[in-house]
């Protein structure tokens, strides 16, 4: 992905500014440099998350091993719910300050963090059935992390029924920010109520609740979480702003790019 | 180590179903988000490029008219 002709379309201004990296066209060409070195990180997080999980960490006292769906379980459960604020952060940025490339990013993160909440929901489900003798219950903690599940496909929808994408962004941001009230709900429903959830395994205040290196494999694994996050979603946003940027004079420019033969656009 | 064999790790202390139930599941949607999100890159790029060869065309036909 040689994107070398499209640096040259706006000389850098006199003096670094944070706003430079704030249009398309300049945010481009920096998260496609990005995207290797994020691959390689999330692919060597997620082979020592693993090996840390499966071969290290010892079976656990009272659960057995059905514990190691933890390595996945929790990471996709923090995951959602940080994917969900970032999204919610972008469309607040996008509303105050009118900037079209925040709109974007928060309609690149919508799929992956909707894939998270279902992934936190799945492996739980699975979890459960071992555990707690069934794979759901109607409880304060499921129910909740279920609605960010909604909460997700209901931003999807609205903006994929709404042709004008403007429009499609205000009514998207509406959902997103009125949404983010779920997320510190989640967060506490197993200190607000009575759950069959356990509370939280990890928090700032208190030593972690696990052996050590059963944490060290969580943590990896959360890391790697992010890093797929991070990749997954400069790859769609940079897709979206080609979709959106069409007939501006950086789409043209790369589309001359991929015209002159560099096939490997 | 933790397991003895290979088949001993398959069983998980049997709770293979759950936990490679789990890990299956993730690693699936993990590799379709990747299939569908390089290829919508892709589709992306290739209308670029077609957007200007049509307005190439477009510009050779005034020329010539």
């Amino acid at each position: 992905m040689s994107d070398s002709p499209l640096t040259a379309t706006r000389a850098p201004s006199s003096g670094f500014s944070l706003f430079y990296y704030a249009s398309p066209q300049t945010f481009f060409p920096l998260a496609g440099k990005l995207l290797w070195p994020t691959w390689i990180i999330a692919i060597a997080l997620t082979i020592a998350g693993l090996y840390t999980g499966f071969f290290i960490a010892p079976t656990d006292a009272t659960q057995g091993d059905s514990y190691r769906i933890i390595f996945i379980h929790v990471p996709a459960a923090w995951m959602s719910m940080v994917v969900y604020l970032v999204m919610a952060f972008w469309c607040a940025v996008g509303l105050i300050f009118n900037t079209r490339l925040s709109f974007m990013m928060s309609s690149a993160l919508a799929p992956t963090g909707a894939m998270w909440a279902f992934i936190a929901l799945w492996t739980g489900a699975l979890w459960g059935k071992p555990t707690w003798g069934t794979y759901w219950v109607w409880d304060a903690r499921l129910t909740s992390e279920l609605i960010l599940f909604f909460l997700y496909c209901g931003y999807m929808a609205l903006q994929a029924a709404i042709d004008d994408p403007r429009r499609a962004d205000r009514a998207g941001a509406l959902i997103a920010i009125v949404g983010a009230i779920n997320v510190p709900i989640i967060y506490f429903s197993v200190k607000w109520w009575n759950t069959l959830h356990q509370g939280a395994s990890v928090s700032l205040t208190q030593s972690p609740s696990m052996a050590s290196t059963m944490l060290t494999g969580m943590l990896l694994m959360a890391l790697a979480a992010w890093a797929y996050t991070i990749g997954v979603a400069l790859v769609r946003v940079r897709a979206i702003m080609i979709e959106r940027e069409r007939n501006t004079d950086w789409v043209r420019q790369l589309g001359n790019a991929a015209q002159a033969g560099d096939s490997k656009a | 180590m933790n397991w003895e064999s290979a088949s001993h790790f398959w069983a998980m202390g049997g709770y293979g179903f759950f936990v490679w139930g789990s890990y299956a599941v993730t690693a699936l949607l993990v590799a379709a988000e990747l299939v569908l999100v390089a290829r919508r890159m892709r589709a992306a790029r290739a209308g670029a490029a077609r957007d200007v060869a049509i307005e190439r065309i477009d510009a050779d036909r005034r020329g010539r008219a």
